[in-house]
Formats: structure tokens, C-alpha cells, sequence
């Protein structure tokens, strides 16, 4: 429980440092940037919205610095991060929980299956040493894991988008249909998000299958495995409850950490693909020099990322009992 | 070289048979030889201790006599036979059914050799169903009695092993050992990581339980004293030999083996006249690159010429069998 | 010079050493001269735009009308000065940091520490993308900055850990009570321990840059006119070189990202193999029996 507790707090202060990040990296860099940026608001927006604006990126203020910052966080946590310069006049909250479902849906739920798969194959590939797996595959994986995620997205557009137009190269779903959840939508929903996915498969779960592979080789030496070797256990409750259990655990907590490396890639891959997630959004607010929808962009992507850590380690208190007691 | 004459001393009853065991080290072309041709047998019901310094071979030969050897170590010669059954060529179902209902083992470090994520009962539990225990009650009724044999309370059942102290956990593995009364129970150096009041009344405990189930023991330890107290016969392993094999009250009383000799003049007696301390001189030999001849040459205080021309095989000398030239008898 | 010799051997003996030192030597040859493979401005537009692969042209031509292959022999040089740099000044860092948080202890650590982790989990990309984005200028320096800005944590984390298991050794409680002062304890004492782990954080942290840099010139947040592989695929992305029939624009310059991306992992690997021979292949040998 106070592993919990303290992660928590670490949690907290992460997303404190996120925000004063937010806060200060527009008035730290050179060129003004925010004035700039404000001059294409102006006459678009009046009263309390440019005021918050303002507020946030220090233009045209007499308040100190520390009034602003405290304006600015009350604005975060009330919700009010802005408006949109390029979907104006959107506010930055609408395209932020729009954009969002895109991206936990592709990226989340791909990565966790990059995860799994990517650990149970290196157990099982550590379980049968000496063979050919063992050779030739961990080479092929280390070499696979330094090709640039996007670069995999682009060849993959390129065979079977183009040359063999198996599959749709762009967007979540074919333009202009209505957003419904009915059948035919969610199967085209599917269609266009099989080659992101594959992409983000690919090329993580390298990582996933070497790291878990040398875990279990450090394990299967330990002797509490030669111990259940010497009680005559089944060879597959040795790999899975004696090994397996104990050789994912600094798996996990390396998986939460991965999490921004992770983030990375998907943001260039949804952006390959036009794909109407976070990470595109983030892109295209950038390319525009749309700040509010940048910033906010940024935090929201920091708070998943937090949330995921949080999350992986409720699952390591329940995995391994020294951390319930301990503390 | 084999030995020049078989383990005469037991007759009766014999459950073990270890014939020119060798397990060698690493597979380039100078591999190390951990185990090199050891021979003995074990009787029902025994107790033999196996000492030597760091690095003799001893540990490995336990694990390879429990077909628990792992790469880089490979068991390259020799066979062992357990109630009649070769063991060496056994695999798969056959010798996973041998084990642990007719040989268990004991580690050295409890808290390496349990699992630590699953509580001791969750460990006692999947050892059983592994040999055909199916009912809970029952299997939570031998692991009461188990842990009550060596003196545990039941509610640890339910704990981890982070949660015990280091000699409970000693004493929740040889617990574990005894879940199906099995024949025979290897130990490699069990008391090493506890303290000596500890390991004092493990060994008790430990003999105090041979005595009452009858199972036989192969103790491995570098602690001489502690074991010539508990043992029946004691074999002196160097350089990955056996270089001394006999009934323990006589080996103590009357050494014959110059590196027995230098072992026992190494432990101070609490009880006699203080006498200077005297060690032996040199170090272990790299297994990769021995000595010509005896093994033990440079270091013995009584070396001949002879000894890096011939390897000398294990003789006959007072009770026990010796591994040195010095109690050379022509070949039968 | 024996220190060479060995490192030499343990490079020619483990398969993934060799391989990622080859490939790593074809790219510094590369980087260090490009005039010798491909003379000429590799800027220079030539050309007739847009042709697939000819003899004049290994790779083709770009819509420009320049040569790939040119551009692609040139470009190495920019990707690795920024591979090397960035990975050099982040170990750096680590090392500063991870050796300090772990040698001193006490709140030392425990301020370095919550600063390390904070700059681990926050993500890295999007931050890199707000630095860029905020500032104009583009430039691979501030490239390098960024990459060592946001790259530094994961090694400085692992270091830490390795102090604080060295750090209880007899070796250096001598050191102490012979009255050396801590910064020469940990110079002389502690880093010659740390260096197999130091060199893989080197290893890993260009491995890193080089991903990271090219995901940010792609984009465009670089210098787009430098010669870059990264440049090379900003260009292509914009000129939609897949659906114009000049893939290789594309493709060639990923494969460079990947084939230097590569050889810096495999060395990494490899490293791990031979500082721990736990992790290395295992042959079968007919004469082994294992019990099982």
C-alpha cells in the first residue's frame, strides 16, 4: 500500500513539473514566440478567452509571474485550456477528447498486445535454448527495434497500400462517411487501423521479446528454478509460475518507463497515417504553431503516460508480494 | 584411472551407486573438469558427508547425481544407479516421477531456492499435485505435518519466504524435502547462511529425523567439524577426486591422506594444549589445467618423484580407502 | 595497447559484435568520406526528376532532379555527427548525475533521484516536438540539445543503481578509511568498475538519437536544408515520393537510419553478451546428457 502511495506522489509531481513545463518553455525561448502567436488570435477572440490566453503564455499582462502561474494552473484544472487556432473556433478541450478515443484505441490497446505477445515469446524463446530460435532470431529483433517506427509505417503503405492496395493508407475511416456506431463503421474503423497497428506491433515488440528473453535466461539460473526442476515439476508450470512470474517483474516495471519511447513512435505513425489520434493532432498543431492545442496536447499525453505507469504498478504490487510488505 | 578397488565397505542394502562420474565445464577445447570419475555407494538409511574446499567439485557432483545439472556443466561419463534404476539415461516422465518422492533436495540458500512469489503452501502444494496428490486435504494436511516435524508453526503456510527469518526458511525447505518421505535427501551445504547456534540445531533436527523416517543423506559441506559430529562415513573430495573415503570416527581420529591430514590440523580444538595452527600451503589447482600425476602434489608436505609420474587411484589404508601413493597395493 | 587487443577479440568473437562493427565502419567510412563513393554536390540538380534507378542514377532521382544515392552517401555524415554527439554528451550527464545520486546518498539522492525520474517519464517526443516547435530556428544543434535534454534519465537511473551495489564493497570502505578524498574514490575506484555499463549507455543513448533525430527532421522540425538522412525523408513525405513511383527516396535513407540504428544495437547486445556469459548463445554438444 505506501508503494502505492508513494508512486502517487511521484505521479503528482511529475504532472506538477508538466504543467510548470507548459508554463515556462514559451516565455524561456527566444523570438517571442507566444507574441507571434497572438497576433493571429487577435480580433477572433475577445473578453474572457483571450484574457486566458494571455494568462497562459504571458502576453500583454502587468500581473507577476506568479499570478499568472497560479491563474494558469487554476485554469487546467477547471478545464480551460483555450481555444484552437487550427480548428478554430473549436476550443482546444473539444479537439483534445475528440482526438483522444482515436489514440487510446490504436495505441493503447496495441501496445499492450505488443507487450504480451512480445513477453511470451521470449519466455518461451529463452525455455528452448541451443536451438535456431535462440541463433538467429534475438539478431533480427535487435536490428528490427532500431528501424524508425515511421519509416516501417512508410514501406507498409507502400506494399500494401499502393502496390497491392490491400488496405486504406490514411485516416481512421473513410472521409465524409457519418460517425455511428453501427456495424459497417466499426469493421471500416478496423480496415484502416490494421496497418497503424501493425506498424506498432512490428516494431516494439522487439524490444519485448529480447528483454523478456534475457530476463528468463538470468532466471532459469536462479536456484529456486533448479529447485522446482528438482521437485519434478511440469517443464510448463516451471516456465510460467517459477520463472515466468518472477522474470516479467523488472519486465513491467521497464514497460512503464518504455511508455514514453512508445508514445514517440505511435505520435510519427499517426502522423504517417493521417490518423485522427493525439499524437496527429499534436503534429498538425505544431506545423501551425497552434500553442494552446500544442500544450494542452502535451499534457494530456503525459497524463496517459502517467496513468499507464500508475496502472502497471498496481499490476507489479499484485504480482509480487515483497512490495505489499515492504512499502 | 578407476578405482583400483570397489566400495567393499558397504554391503548391505545398498540404494546409490555412483560409478566414474565426470562432468566437465564449458565446451571449448580446454574444458574444466568439475567431477572426474567419483565413485561410492550409499546404504539405506546412511548418513555420508562430502567436504572439500571451495571449488573441489563437490556441489557440482551432488547436483549431477540429481540429474540437476545445467549448461555449462554437462555430465559427460559414468552412471548413477538409484534402487536399481540407471538414472543417467532417464528422461522426460520417467525422471520426473523419481523426482522428489524418491529423492529430494535441499539448497544451500533458502531464500534463493524458494520461489518468492508464491507462499509456502502454494510451493508444498504444487510439488504433490505434481506426484499424484490431488485431494486439498490431504495436501494441507502433509504440509501441517511436515512443517510440525520440523518444528514450524502452521500459520507460516500462508507466508513468504521474504517474511521469514533465515532459519525458518532453512527449516521450510528441509520440511518440503520430507512432503513424500523419500528415500534419500541430498543437501548442499544447508547451514552455510545460518549462524552457529543455527546450524547446530538444524543438524540435530536433521539427524534426529533420519533416525526416526530412515532416509539416507548426502550432506555437502566445506565445514568439517560440523559434519564429522552428524555423519556416518565421510569422502574427502580435491580437485574434483575423491581422495579419501571412510567410516568418520576413524577418518577424524586417524587421517590418512596427506590433505586430510592438512584439513583437520587447519580447525583448532577448543579442548588440548594450544598447538600453532598450520594451513596448506598453495592453492586449488585451475581444473582446466591440472598436474601431471597426483593432483595434489604441490602442495603435499610428504610428495615423492613417483607422484608426477603415476595418478594414484584409491587404496586401501586403516578403515578407509585413500587416493595416494603412499599406500600404494598392486592392482588385484 | 593490450586493452585494444582484447577489445578487438572480444569484437571478432561474438558473431553480433562483428556484424555491428562492420556495418558501423561502413557508415563512419561513409560519413568521413563521402567524396571518395559519391564526388560531386549531391544538392546538385542535374538530373531529370522523378526516374527509378538507372546507371547513372543507382537509386534514381528525386523530384528535384538530384541524385539519390549522392544525397543518401552524403547525408551520413550529418546523422552520425549527430548520433555520436548527442549520445556522447547524454552519457555524459548520466554519468555526472547517476554516479552523484548514488555515491552521496541522503537527500543528495534523493533530489537527484525524484529529478530523474520526473525527466524518465515524462515523454520524451512531444517535449522534444514543444522545444522545436517553440523555437524558430531550426538546426541540428539544437537537434542535439534536445536529444540530450530528454535522453540523459535512463541511463543516469541505471548507473545509480550500479553505484549503490558497489558502493557497500569492501574495496571502497578501504579507500575511505585510507582517507582518499570522494572525488578521487569515485575516479579511481568506482568508474573502472562502471565502464562495460557506461560504454552500453553510450551504446544506447545513440541508438536513441539517432530514432528520435530522425523522427524530428522528418517532420520537418530540423534544418531542412542540411543534407540529412532525416531531411532526405522530410523531402520525400512532402513530395509524396511512394505514391509518385520514387519509393527510394524514401526508402533509402530509412534503411541508413536503420542499418546505423542497428549496428549501435547490436553492438549493445553484444556487450551484454560478453560482459555476462549467461546471455550467450549455447551450442549442444552431442557428448552432453542433461537430466531434465
Amino acid at each position: 500500500m505506501r508503494f502505492i502511495i508513494r508512486r502517487l506522489g511521484f505521479f503528482v509531481v511529475t504532472l506538477w513539473a508538466a504543467l510548470t513545463v507548459n508554463f515556462f518553455l514559451p516565455r524561456l525561448m527566444p523570438g517571442n514566440p507566444a507574441t507571434a502567436m497572438m497576433a493571429r488570435f487577435h480580433g477572433r477572440l475577445s473578453g474572457q478567452a483571450l484574457r486566458a490566453l494571455e494568462v497562459a503564455f504571458g502576453v500583454n499582462t502587468q500581473q507577476s509571474l506568479l499570478v499568472q502561474y497560479v491563474t494558469y494552473l487554476r485554469d487546467c484544472f477547471t478545464g480551460q485550456f483555450g481555444r484552437s487556432l487550427t480548428f478554430f473556433p473549436d476550443s482546444v478541450a473539444q479537439v483534445v477528447f475528440q482526438a483522444l478515443p482515436w489514440t487510446l484505441g490504436l495505441v493503447g490497446v496495441t501496445t499492450v498486445i505488443a507487450f504480451i505477445l512480445g513477453t511470451l515469446i521470449g519466455m518461451i524463446g529463452a525455455w528452448g535454448r541451443g536451438g535456431w530460435f535462440d541463433s538467429i532470431l534475438p539478431p533480427v529483433f535487435i536490428v528490427l527495434s532500431a528501424f524508425p517506427y515511421f519509416w516501417i509505417a512508410l514501406v507498409a503503405i507502400l506494399i500494401f497500400g499502393i502496390t497491392l492496395d490491400w488496405l486504406p493508407v490514411g485516416f481512421g475511416y473513410t472521409n465524409g462517411s457519418a460517425i455511428t456506431f453501427t456495424w459497417p463503421f466499426i469493421l471500416d474503423v478496423l480496415r484502416h487501423a490494421i496497418l497503424p497497428a501493425i506498424t506498432i506491433i512490428i516494431t516494439s515488440i522487439g524490444g519485448w521479446i529480447l528483454t523478456m528473453r534475457n530476463n528468463m535466461i538470468m532466471t532459469l539460473n536462479e536456484d529456486y528454478v533448479r529447485m522446482a526442476r528438482a521437485k519434478g515439476l511440469s517443464s510448463a508450470r516451471i516456465m510460467f509460475d517459477y520463472a515466468g512470474r518472477n522474470a516479467i517483474l523488472p519486465n513491467l516495471s521497464g514497460f512503464g518507463m518504455s511508455l514514453g519511447f512508445v508514445v514517440s513512435g505511435a505520435i510519427l505513425v499517426e502522423y504517417v497515417f493521417s490518423y485522427p489520434g493525439v499524437g496527429y493532432m499534436m503534429l498538425q498543431a505544431v506545423l501551425n504553431e497552434d500553442y494552446p492545442l500544442m500544450q494542452t496536447l502535451f499534457l494530456f499525453i503525459t497524463l496517459a503516460v502517467l496513468l499507464a505507469i500508475l496502472a502497471v504498478d498496481v499490476v507489479t504490487v499484485l504480482l509480487d508480494p515483497r512490495t505489499r510488505s515492504a512499502g | 584411472m578407476p578405482d583400483a578397488v570397489p566400495d567393499s565397505a558397504v554391503t548391505t542394502d545398498v540404494i546409490l551407486s555412483v560409478d566414474d562420474i565426470t562432468v566437465e565445464y564449458g565446451t571449448s577445447a580446454n574444458p574444466a573438469r568439475a567431477v572426474d570419475q567419483v565413485s561410492f555407494q550409499l546404504a539405506r538409511g546412511e548418513f555420508l558427508g562430502i567436504v572439500g574446499e571451495s571449488g573441489c567439485g563437490k556441489s557440482t557432483l551432488l547436483f549431477a547425481i540429481a540429474q540437476l545439472l545445467s549448461p555449462p556443466a554437462q555430465l559427460v561419463g559414468g552412471t548413477v544407479s538409484f534402487k536399481g534404476r540407471d538414472m543417467v539415461g532417464l528422461t522426460g516422465e520417467a525422471l520426473r516421477s523419481l523426482r522428489w518422492r524418491d529423492y529430494s533436495v535441499v539448497m544451500q540458500s533458502a531464500m534463493n531456492a524458494l520461489n518468492p512469489v508464491k507462499t509456502v503452501a502454494a510451493q508444498y502444494d504444487d510439488a504433490m499435485r505434481a506426484h499424484g496428490v490431488r485431494q486439498s486435504a490431504q495436501i494441507r494436511a502433509r504440509s501441517r505435518e511436515v512443517l510440525a516435524l520440523v518444528g514450524i508453526d502452521a500459520v507460516h503456510l500462508k507466508s513468504y519466504p521474504h517474511q521469514l527469518s533465515g532459519g525458518m526458511r532453512q527449516r521450510v525447505m528441509i520440511a518440503m524435502a520430507l512432503l513424500l518421505s523419500p528415500d534419500l535427501i541430498v543437501m548442499d551445504e544447508p547451514t552455510s547462511a545460518l549462524d552457529v547456534v543455527a546450524q547446530r540445531s538444524l543438524m540435530v533436527q536433521v539427524k534426529e529425523l533420519q533416525r526416526r523416517l530412515g532416509f539416507a543423506v548426502i550432506f555437502v559441506t566445506h565445514d568439517m567439524s560440523l559434519v564429522g559430529h552428524f555423519s556416518d562415513r565421510l569422502a574427502v573430495m580435491y580437485a574434483g577426486r575423491i581422495v579419501e573415503i571412510g567410516p568418520t570416527r576413524p577418518l577424524f581420529a586417524n587421517p590418512q591422506h596427506p590433505y586430510t591430514r592438512g584439513l583437520l590440523d587447519s580447525f583448532p580444538s577448543i579442548y588440548g594444549p594450544k598447538v600453532p595452527l598450520k594451513g596448506i600451503p598453495g592453492a586449488p589447482p585451475d581444473l582446466s589445467d591440472l598436474p601431471s600425476g597426483c593432483c595434489f602434489r604441490p602442495r603435499c608436505p610428504d610428495v615423492m618423484p613417483r607422484c608426477a609420474e603415476i595418478e594414484p587411484a584409491l587404496y586401501p589404508a586403516a578403515e578407509a580407502r585413500v587416493r595416494c601413493l603412499l599406500y600404494e597395493t598392486p592392482s588385484a | 595497447m593490450s586493452a585494444v587487443g582484447t577489445l578487438g577479440r572480444a569484437i571478432l568473437s561474438n558473431r553480433k559484435a562483428t556484424a555491428g562493427a562492420i556495418l558501423l565502419a561502413i557508415c563512419v567510412f561513409m560519413a568521413l568520406f563521402p567524396g571518395l563513393i559519391a564526388p560531386g554536390d549531391p544538392n546538385a540538380e542535374n538530373f531529370m526528376p522523378g526516374q527509378g534507378p538507372s546507371a547513372a542514377n543507382w537509386l534514381g532521382t528525386t523530384s528535384y532532379g538530384q541524385d539519390i544515392f549522392a544525397q543518401f552517401i552524403w547525408g551520413a555524415r550529418a546523422s552520425m555527427i549527430i548520433a555520436v554527439v548527442a549520445g556522447l554528451l547524454s552519457t555524459v550527464l548520466s554519468v555526472l548525475i547517476g554516479i552523484a545520486a548514488g555515491y552521496l546518498g541522503g537527500m543528495a539522492d534523493g533530489v537527484l533521484s525524484l529529478v530523474t525520474d520526473v525527466f524518465l517519464v515524462i515523454p520524451a517526443f512531444p517535449l522534444v516536438v514543444a522545444i522545436a516547435a517553440y523555437s524558430k530556428s531550426g538546426g541540428n544543434g539544437l537537434i542535439i540539445a534536445v536529444l540530450v535534454i530528454t535522453g540523459w534519465s535512463y541511463g543516469a537511473r541505471q548507473l545509480r543503481a550500479q553505484v549503490l551495489s558497489l558502493r557497500h564493497r569492501e574495496f571502497l570502505t578501504a579507500a575511505r578509511l585510507r582517507g582518499e578524498r570522494s572525488w578521487r574514490i569515485i575516479v579511481s575506484e568506482i568508474l573502472p568498475n562502471m565502464t562495460s555499463l557506461v560504454v552500453a549507455n553510450f551504446l544506447g543513448a545513440s541508438v536513441y538519437a539517432i530514432l528520435t533525430a530522425a523522427g524530428l527532421q522528418f517532420i520537418g522540425l530540423g534544418n531542412v536544408n542540411v543534407d540529412s538522412w532525416g531531411t532526405m525523408l522530410y523531402w520525400a513525405q512532402n513530395n509524396e515520393a511512394l505514391q509518385a513511383g520514387i519509393p527510394l527516396w524514401a526508402i533509402a535513407p530509412g534503411l541508413g537510419i536503420a542499418v546505423l540504428g542497428g549496428a549501435f544495437a547490436l553492438l549493445n547486445y553484444a556487450f551484454d553478451e560478453i560482459s555476462n556469459p549467461v546471455l550467450r548463445p549455447v551450442r549442444r554438444t552431442r557428448r552432453a546428457r542433461r537430466g531434465s
